[in-house]
């Protein structure tokens, strides 16, 4: 199996770590089809109060277990005080044991107001954030809805590093009518403004926002499939050269900088989802997961917080064929693939059972994938068309 | 009983839409058969098929007493035929049983192609024709045009046609008086004789059973006697005998010249043949009535279900449609790509739409139809003949000496300015021109054309380049060797059978391109490249390939999006199973309902 470049080294499972939603943007960009809300005020105070209670809640849960990583993502958490993120993680230390080299990291967006207070969020223990830059030239900007300005991005790069040291960002690219070239230059200098991380995503329309309105209206037509992928393997070559190879499908990293909290989800692992709208994965005794699902509305989350002591509008029990397809779609994202003794430990079957393995075999005749008893691995071309790679190699129940 | 001279039969033709049903009406509601409130429109036609089409698939009767203005009372018999050249011998059988027709042409439309058909099968019965110009209230009528038309194209005296409204009922005394003084009695028949009778047609009723439709020659039908069906010399004891006048009316008996319909426990239509003659079991005739002739059908093709699990419905639905009309035949077939379903025989294109039309809808079924395929005679090397109607069944090349197709004679109508790309269109599907005549504006022309070329969507072609306008009967007109060829499409190298079809070689390069240019749009892109190829035994003749899919993956995956990816991906892998797969190539279903719809060249 290829070696990933990731952070820890092959543990017996996925990790564990917490999620935490702060749900309210400034506005809401037209391509976000995440959990997030534009509000006129927000109560900080009661928001974090909630926070803490479904800590509490989670924590009774999950006693014993051993934190890897802390993530603050939204909707827009450098828009909360920094004394609530000091609050959860204080929260979060209390209950369980951090690892000592926990990683816990803020989103942020790039603009000068909320790049003032990144100094106050190292202070609460934040040591990685993780920017929302999107775009290096101001008419794309305001295409994707942004409300900060290159220069205003440049200067938060800056100041996070400043701050906390590790630092990502984001960029979308594939935008309507980008040209090889044009994606080229801005790739470059952003591969040059880049610490250790980068997520390159390409453009997804996605159902329900308001970019899906306007491409059903005919105001932009996205890139076709077969450009955006000459502009992916595009994005490949240069990353690599530059040292910052591809973990992921949309993510890079220096060796041992991958995204920690990600590869927890990569990697199937159990993760806590705290706030609204967040999401879950806790594996029982039996070797069980429970998926969650937090109210998405944060009024109504706050409420049922503060009757029942968490935010829970959803448990499922995800059986057998559930998690190893869960699995499968998660860990065939990463360059180092699943690994067949995780899969073990986090879906309770063998890796080889889960498998359709004659169209392994065609796959993997065809490049697509390779497959030996340390696991399966989707090559680059394989990533690039995982969705029908998963089609076709998840057996059939 | 009736007497002879105060009898009439007969039966009205007419174009589709030229208002034939509607002036059945009007001729029951004139002689009082039916209280008003009774009337729904259009009462002979009672499937919903034949209501919306406006077509008649099972032959019915009216019977009528009407007060002459001579003062005495006739029975008039109104048989009404289907319409439609595919039941040409049901309809044959019919007319045989009346002894005069009422021509009904549209006073401003004119005679059209299926007019001519009909009246020239009234013609060959040697009918007494009434011509009568309907829609006379319409502005756009035309009458001493369309008189002039009649006699010119069909060669009919039309100086006396009876000018009527149906719809307002204007003139309709009149057509009944024409009934009585123009068409003449039944001009034999022996009450005394031997019971001899035609069997015009027969139809399934839950409560009935088999209802037996028959005209009285000669002798005498009563319930109790024991009647004898001459084809297949079955013989059953007859339980009612009756008439429709319209609603179904119990009688003691029925002598000659009259029409009616017995009961007597049959099980099933199949059991009755139309045409048939009936005689009394004990004191049988000799020789029965001229014409008869089994049904066979002459177009076939495969039905699928869409969904598997749907075989045994089907299969049951078949069963059911064919109590009623034993005209149409089924096998069950499998097929590698479709999987199971059956072969079925029809007897002609429309009977076949009627078919899959009544599954869909009584019996809610979502199927594939394949391509309709005509009967090949395959002689063989060794001097045996094989009828072949299944691509799928096609011997060894080497062993074959030579095929024979069908032939048709087509008669088409159509305004001057769409003749040239009727001719057009007559030529690219291999046809010969017999005969081009004009009629004012209106050209008439026939053709002897291959069926197999008139089954694969000529209909729909002929209806778009004549904007509407041609209109198009037939006759079978025998068989011709034909350079003939299986022509095969193959996906990934594997064949796919039920896309394979039995083509003239000098069309088979053209089809063959078609087909794969069509199956290319409608194949989505797949993880592997795709090619797709027609060809002649190993001779390919036309290739197309679709590229492999480059990007399918979603860019951006975290946490909360686990759950929607896995529904999403069950809903794909649950989507998968309609799929068809040939050669590790997914096919939707879509691509094959519409590959072979093929309507446009």
């Amino acid at each position: 199996m290829p070696s990933g470049n990731s952070s820890t080294a092959a543990s017996a499972d996925g990790g564990f770590g917490i999620y935490v939603h702060w749900p309210f943007c400034r506005s809401k960009c037209p391509y976000c089809d995440f959990n997030s809300h534009v509000r006129d005020a927000v109560d900080d105070d009661r928001f974090t109060r909630g926070l803490l209670a479904e800590i509490d809640h989670y924590a009774a849960l999950t006693p014993g277990r051993e934190v890897g990583s802390i993530f603050f993502g939204g909707g827009t958490p450098s828009l909360m005080p920094p004394v609530t993120a000091e609050a959860v993680i204080g929260r979060i230390a209390r209950h369980w044991r951090l690892k000592p080299d926990v990683e816990i990291t803020l989103e942020a967006n790039p603009n000068s107001a909320e790049a003032e207070r990144f100094a106050g969020f190292a202070a609460a223990g934040v040591n990685r954030i993780s920017l929302g830059v999107q775009a290096l030239n101001d008419r794309d900007l305001k295409f994707l809805g942004r409300r900060h300005s290159v220069a205003e991005a440049l200067a938060a790069v800056e100041l996070a590093r400043r701050a906390v040291g590790r630092i990502s960002f984001d960029l979308i690219y594939a935008r309507p009518g980008q040209s090889e070239a044009d994606w080229a230059a801005e790739l470059d200098q952003a591969i040059g403004l880049a610490g250790e991380h980068l997520s390159l995503y390409t453009l997804t329309i996605e159902a329900g926002t308001p970019f899906a309105q306007a491409v059903r209206r005919g105001e932009f037509a996205p890139l076709d499939p077969d450009a955006a992928a000459a502009l992916y393997e595009l994005t490949q070559e240069r990353t690599l050269a530059a040292g910052l190879e591809a973990y992921e499908i949309s993510n890079h990293a220096r060796p041992g900088a991958a995204s920690r909290h990600n590869l927890v989800y990569w990697r199937y692992g159990d993760y806590v989802g705290i706030g609204a709208g967040a999401h879950g994965r806790l594996k029982d005794d039996q070797g069980v997961k429970r998926a969650t699902r937090n109210w998405r509305k944060p009024e109504s989350w706050l409420d049922r917080v503060e009757q029942a002591g968490h935010g829970v509008e959803e448990t499922e029990l995800v059986d057998r064929g559930g998690r190893v397809a869960e699995a499968l779609i998660m860990g065939l994202r990463l360059a180092e693939g699943v690994d067949a003794a995780r899969f073990r430990a986090e879906t309770g079957s063998d890796l080889k059972d889960a498998l359709d393995h004659q169209a392994v075999a065609r796959l993997a005749r065809a490049g697509l994938v390779v497959y030996d008893e340390r696991g399966l691995t989707a090559s680059a071309a394989g990533r690039l068309v995982l969705d029908g790679v998963l089609r076709e190699i998840v057996a059939q129940d | 009983m009736t007497e002879l001279s105060q009898i009439r039969n007969f039966s009205i033709v007419a174009h589709i839409d030229h208002g034939k049903s509607t002036l059945a009406d009007r001729l029951i509601e004139a002689c009082g058969a039916l209280e008003s409130r009774e009337m729904t429109s259009q009462i002979l036609d009672s499937m919903d098929i034949e209501r919306e089409r406006g077509i008649t698939i099972k032959a019915q009767t009216v019977r009528l007493r009407y007060r002459a203005k001579d003062g005495k009372d006739y029975v008039f018999n109104l048989m009404d035929t289907p319409g439609h050249v595919d039941f040409a011998y049901e309809v044959s059988r019919c007319l045989a049983a009346c002894e005069g027709s009422l021509l009904v042409v549209d006073a401003s439309q004119g005679v059209e192609a299926q007019t001519l058909a009909n009246v020239y099968q009234a013609i060959e019965a040697n009918h007494e024709i009434v011509p009568v110009l309907n829609k006379i209230d319409l502005p756009a009528a035309d009458p001493e045009r369309v008189k002039a038309q009649i006699e010119e194209v069909i060669g009919l005296d039309a100086s006396d046609a009876v000018e009527i409204s149906a719809k307002t009922g204007l003139g309709i005394p009149d057509v009944l008086e024409a009934l009585v003084t123009r068409l003449p009695p039944p001009k034999h028949g022996d009450r005394d004789a031997p019971l001899k009778a035609l069997l015009i047609d027969s139809w399934y009723d839950a409560y009935l059973g088999v209802v037996v439709l028959f005209r009285i020659i000669d002798g005498v039908m009563k319930k109790g006697m024991k009647v004898r069906f001459m084809s297949n010399k079955s013989n059953y004891l007859v339980e009612r005998v009756g008439v429709f006048n319209p609603k179904r009316t119990i009688v003691d008996e029925l002598g000659p010249g009259e029409v009616g319909f017995l009961t007597a426990a049959i099980k099933q239509v199949a059991d009755t043949n139309v045409g048939d003659t009936i005689t009394d079991d004990r004191n049988p005739i000799a020789e029965p009535l001229p014409g008869f002739k089994p049904s066979v059908p002459v177009v076939f093709c495969g039905l699928f279900p869409v969904d598997a699990a749907d075989f045994n419905v089907l299969r049951e639905s078949l069963a059911k449609l064919r109590l009623n009309d034993a005209s149409f035949h089924f096998e069950t077939e499998s097929s590698a790509a479709l999987g199971f379903g059956f072969r079925c025989g029809f007897l002609g294109l429309l009977h076949l739409e009627i078919i899959q039309e009544r599954l869909e809808r009584e019996f809610n079924l979502d199927l594939i139809t394949t391509a309709p395929s005509v009967v090949y005679k395959v002689y063989m090397t060794d001097g045996t003949m094989q009828e072949l109607h299944n691509p799928a069944d096609m011997p060894d090349v080497m062993k074959i000496d030579r095929i024979e197709e069908p032939w048709i004679k087509a008669q088409i109508l159509v305004p001057d300015e769409h003749l040239g790309s009727i001719l057009k269109l007559c030529e690219d599907r291999r046809g010969r021109q017999i005969e081009l005549t004009y009629h004012g504006s209106r050209a008439m022309v026939t053709y002897r054309l291959p069926l197999n070329e008139v089954v694969f969507d000529f209909y729909d072609r002929l209806k778009s380049v004549s904007r509407g306008y041609a209109s198009f009967d037939y006759q079978m007109d025998g068989h011709e060797i034909g350079d003939l060829v299986k022509m095969s499409i193959m996906v990934n190298a594997e064949p796919v059978d039920a896309l394979a079809m039995i083509v003239h070689k000098s069309r088979a390069e053209m089809r063959g391109r078609q087909l794969c240019e069509r199956l290319k749009e409608l194949i989505p892109r797949q993880l592997f490249k795709i090619a797709i190829q027609a060809a002649i035994g190993a001779r390919v003749i036309a290739r197309e390939t679709i590229s492999a899919m480059r990007k399918d993956v979603l860019a951006k995956c975290y946490g909360g999006d686990i759950s929607r990816k896995r529904k999403l991906l069950d809903k794909q892998k649950e989507g998968k199973k309609r799929m068809r797969n040939v050669g590790n190539v997914e096919i939707p279903q879509e691509a094959f309902i519409a590959a072979l719809k093929m309507n446009d060249d």
